[in-house]
This record gives C-alpha cells, sequence and structure tokens, in this order.
C-alpha cells in the first residue's frame, strides 16, 4: 500500500472493503494484471469494517440460499487458503418469533432451505431453551416478550470481518494488485472508452471501472454521471466487556430484528432495527446515538434477563446500503459502458462478497454471467429508481 | 529476562505486536487498534492511547502530536445493560 499510483490500469475498483477487495483478488488469480483498487479512508473503516460478522445461510430466497452456501464454505476454507485467522465459529443461528405470521414465514423459509439441502429446523421452544438455557422465553411482567416459534441451523456461523480485509488485500498485493489507500476519488472523466480518475494520490486512466463502493456507491456513480437508486441507512451496533463462552448460536428475533452472538473473543455483539430516519439528502451517517443503547439494552434483557449486570464497551454505527427493492444491484451501469456496479446488498454484503466477487472476477473475465447477474442488473429500475414489484423480495434482511 | 513490553493490558497487546504492524504499513492509529486489537477491551484505549501513539510515532519515525487519535465511542465507561435498559424507560425533564 506504498507503491506508488500508477497512471494506467485495466480494471479499476472503486472501494477497498470486501467486496472490491475480493473481485481484485480473484481477477489477479485468474492472471488479469494492471488491476487497481482505491479507497477514500484506510481498510476496514467503511461497513466491511463496522458489521456483526454474520455469515448465514438462512435466507427466504433461493438465490440467497444457494450463494451463502456456496460463501460459508469460502469463508470455511478461508485461513488455510489466505493464510490468516479470520476468527470463524459455527455455531449455528436461532431464528425466535413472536407472532404466528413470523412463524409461517419461518416455516415456509425451512421447507425452501430444506430444499437446498440445509439442514434447518423449525424446534420446539424447549429445544431452543436447551440450545441457549438463558433465553426467556415465555411473556414476563419484566417486559419479557414470548416466542411462539423458532428455527435452527447448525451449519451458520459468524466471523471476524476485518482479517477477510486484510487477507484478500495481501494475496491480491502478492498477485500484483495496487491497493492505494487514502485516495478518495474526486472526479471521473470520459476520454474515448476510458475512464480518468482523479485523487489526491494521482490521476488514473483505467478502461473498466468498478464501484464496489457500498453506501457511497451512488455519490461515486454521479462523479460520471451515472445515476443508482440505493440509499444509505444507519443501523447501530455494540459490544459489550468478553464473557465466558456461554452463547452457542447467533440469536435473532424476526420481529424486532433484535441480533445478538458472542464472538470467539468472548464479547455480545449485537444489534436491533430502529426506525428509518428521514434522510433525503442521502448522507451516510455513522454517529452513534443513546436512543439505539438504550433499544438494544431493553431487548437484551429482555431476551435473556442474566444479562443486566453485562456492561457494554463500545457502540458505533455501518451504514446498510439499500435498494429499491432490497435486493443487489450488480453489473454494467445502463449508459455508462466500462462502468460496473456491485452494491445495494442491504447489510448483508460482507458475508455475500466472498461467493459474489469470485463469480464477479470470472464475468468480468469472459466467463458466462451468474443467474444473479440477470436477477440483480441494474436497469430492473424505472426512472427515479421506481422498483418493479419484486418477484423474489427477501424477507430475512435483520437488523 | 522477558523482553516482552505490554501497552495494552486489557487485549494483552504488546509493543512487538506494535512494532510488527506498523511494519507493515498501519501507521494511522485507527489502523493499529483494528490489526491489533488494542484499545477495544474495557478501558478503551484510556490506559494505553498515549503509550501505543508513543510507540507507532517510533517505530514510523513521526511526531506523537501528528498522530490523530482513534474515535471514542460511546458510552464514557463501561456501563451495565440494566442500567441502560432502565434509561430508556426514565422520562427525563431538563430545567430551561
Amino acid at each position: 500500500m506504498t507503491a506508488a499510483l500508477p497512471h494506467r490500469a485495466d480494471v479499476a475498483v472503486i472501494g477497498a472493503g470486501v467486496m472490491g477487495l475480493a473481485i481484485a483478488y480473484h481477477l489477479a488469480a485468474r492472471g488479469r494484471q494492471r488491476i487497481v483498487v482505491l479507497d477514500a479512508h484506510y481498510l476496514a473503516w467503511g461497513a466491511s469494517g463496522r458489521n456483526g460478522g454474520g455469515v448465514r445461510q438462512q435466507w427466504s430466497t433461493e438465490m440467497n440460499v444457494r450463494l451463502m452456501q456456496e460463501s460459508i464454505e469460502i469463508c470455511a476454507h478461508f485461513a488455510e487458503e489466505m493464510g490468516i485467522n479470520v476468527w470463524m465459529r459455527r455455531g449455528g443461528y436461532l431464528f425466535l418469533a413472536r407472532t404466528k405470521a413470523a412463524a409461517e414465514r419461518l416455516e415456509k423459509n425451512v421447507t425452501l432451505q430444506n430444499r437446498c439441502d440445509l439442514p434447518t429446523r423449525m424446534i420446539s421452544l424447549d429445544e431452543a431453551r436447551a440450545l441457549v438455557p438463558e433465553l426467556e422465553t415465555e411473556p414476563g411482567p419484566g417486559g419479557a416478550v414470548g416466542f411462539v416459534a423458532a428455527c435452527y441451523n447448525p451449519t451458520d456461523a459468524i466471523v471476524f470481518p476485518w482479517p477477510f480485509l486484510w487477507g484478500y488485500a495481501q494475496a491480491a498485493e502478492r498477485r500484483g494488485v495496487t491497493i492505494e489507500t487514502g485516495a478518495p476519488v474526486t472526479a471521473i472523466d470520459r476520454r474515448g472508452d476510458d475512464f480518468v480518475l482523479t485523487t489526491p494520490a494521482g490521476t488514473l486512466t483505467a478502461g473498466r471501472v468498478i464501484c464496489a463502493a457500498g453506501a457511497w456507491s451512488p455519490r461515486v456513480a454521479r462523479l460520471c454521471g451515472g445515476t443508482l437508486p440505493d440509499r444509505p441507512v444507519r443501523h447501530e451496533i455494540l459490544s459489550t466487556e468478553p464473557l465466558k463462552p456461554f452463547l452457542k448460536p447467533m440469536v435473532s428475533l424476526i420481529e424486532s430484528g433484535l441480533y445478538v452472538s458472542q464472538s470467539l473473543r468472548g464479547e455480545l455483539v449485537g444489534g436491533v432495527s430502529m426506525p428509518e430516519e428521514s434522510n433525503a439528502a442521502g448522507e451516510v451517517r455513522l454517529g452513534s446515538r443513546l436512543e439505539f443503547l438504550t433499544t438494544m439494552a431493553r431487548g437484551l434483557v429482555a431476551l435473556m434477563p442474566r444479562l443486566g449486570h453485562v456492561k457494554v464497551v463500545r457502540q458505533w454505527a455501518g451504514p446498510y446500503d439499500v435498494s429499491p427493492d432490497g435486493n443487489p444491484i450488480v453489473g454494467p451501469l445502463p449508459g455508462l459502458p466500462g462502468f460496473y456496479v456491485a452494491c445495494g446488498f442491504g447489510g448483508h454484503g460482507f458475508m455475500m462478497a466472498p461467493v459474489v466477487a469470485r463469480h464477479y472476477a470470472a464475468y468480468l473475465d469472459g466467463e458466462p454471467p451468474h443467474p444473479f447477474f440477470t436477477a440483480w442488473r441494474a436497469d430492473r429500475f424505472g426512472p427515479g429508481g421506481a422498483a418493479p414489484p419484486a418477484a423474489d423480495r427477501e424477507e430475512m434482511i435483520i437488523g | 529476562m522477558s523482553r516482552k513490553v505490554i501497552l495494552c493490558r486489557c487485549e494483552d497487546v504488546t509493543l512487538a505486536d506494535v512494532q510488527h504492524a506498523v511494519k507493515l504499513g498501519r501507521t494511522e492509529l485507527e489502523e493499529v487498534k483494528r490489526y491489533t486489537g488494542f484499545g477495544t477491551g474495557p478501558c478503551q484505549g484510556k490506559e494505553c492511547l498515549r503509550e501505543v501513539a508513543c510507540a507507532v510515532a517510533e517505530a514510523s519515525g513521526t511526531e506523537p502530536a501528528a498522530l490523530a487519535p482513534f474515535t471514542a465511542r460511546p458510552p464514557l465507561v463501561p456501563t451495565e445493560l440494566g442500567v441502560l435498559a432502565a434509561a430508556g424507560k426514565a422520562r427525563v425533564k431538563v430545567r430551561p
């Protein structure tokens, strides 16, 4: 990351988050050269460094279930292949539902997931308590919520997100990729078929540009007259002091969007849905709010009353990059030949990146596109970003 | 005598860990925090930020004053979930 910025690249990736780094790595691993990754900040500054590290296969659409089955296998071999510890722990994901409607959704999902050979099961509340004895599953005077249904997949996992960035970055640099951090792209101009990218580190001329800037992608696309309909939504998260290992699965509540897991370092890490703020200008907000802290604390203590004396040490925020229909936006951006996007992953870009990036690099390398390039193509949105009725809308977006 | 020098007592981060991070090009305190984990324990850097900053400055050949501290995150001190849960329910009136 100290090499001088080259003047010329075949592919310039904007955004050194997990998606951009992994695309660059896989292109280089295919023998492609002259690849440059640019980032405005340092590695792990953005959403790739701010997420909860959940890697799950329990989704409501077949596309996401199957992609995540592939992604979690990449994660499981990442440490070995890339030579870096990613602190992966396969304790499963336990979903809990309070209402009959949510329970029916879980049942429908389980049927789909079983069809994809995933061992998810609806489990009784007794079984849920056996998995997590600290759970309060009955309604109680202290505001404790009662649950009506639960499902569990033992093969879901949590990881420590940051080493994925270092692992992809190291491996990409070893294969000749230039990664320039602290280099915000301030202008993108067209020169013939090329793009000329202006940064404080110098000017880069590139044949193809891949925008993998997450919630900052609309801003990047605007630099060269492109329009993207995704919007940033602030999500917050907290970490507690480290505790003795006690919590096996990631626990997530369908209705409130609360999720909590215990990392291999022993900390509890989790978040909860907050009412979406008005944000007409689409600015990315990274400030922390007391309202989140108290909402999350109430939810956690109601869920596991024994946690009342556990101390919160840190809270922070990151942006979900949300598209109008909730599905990602990938492939060429209409009207801008040579400009590609990988954004709109709605809070699950981190866990999807290992698999999406691998297929993305194959596509850029001339192979037939994976079906997600059709399902998630950028030109499905009408003028002004209006979304068509989503035939296959993902319902399991949590947090 | 052991030459191991611990700079961050919460997370057992040593002087050698910090020097290694700098050697890999991680010269901002934010990056060193993420790479070594210093400042992410119960003290949140209140005990070790200065020591690590001095070590980073020395290893990277810059002045400690040229280094920006990492972003301070709430809460100010580790706070029990039960206290925060109760705080969320209280209606606090502030006199003008």
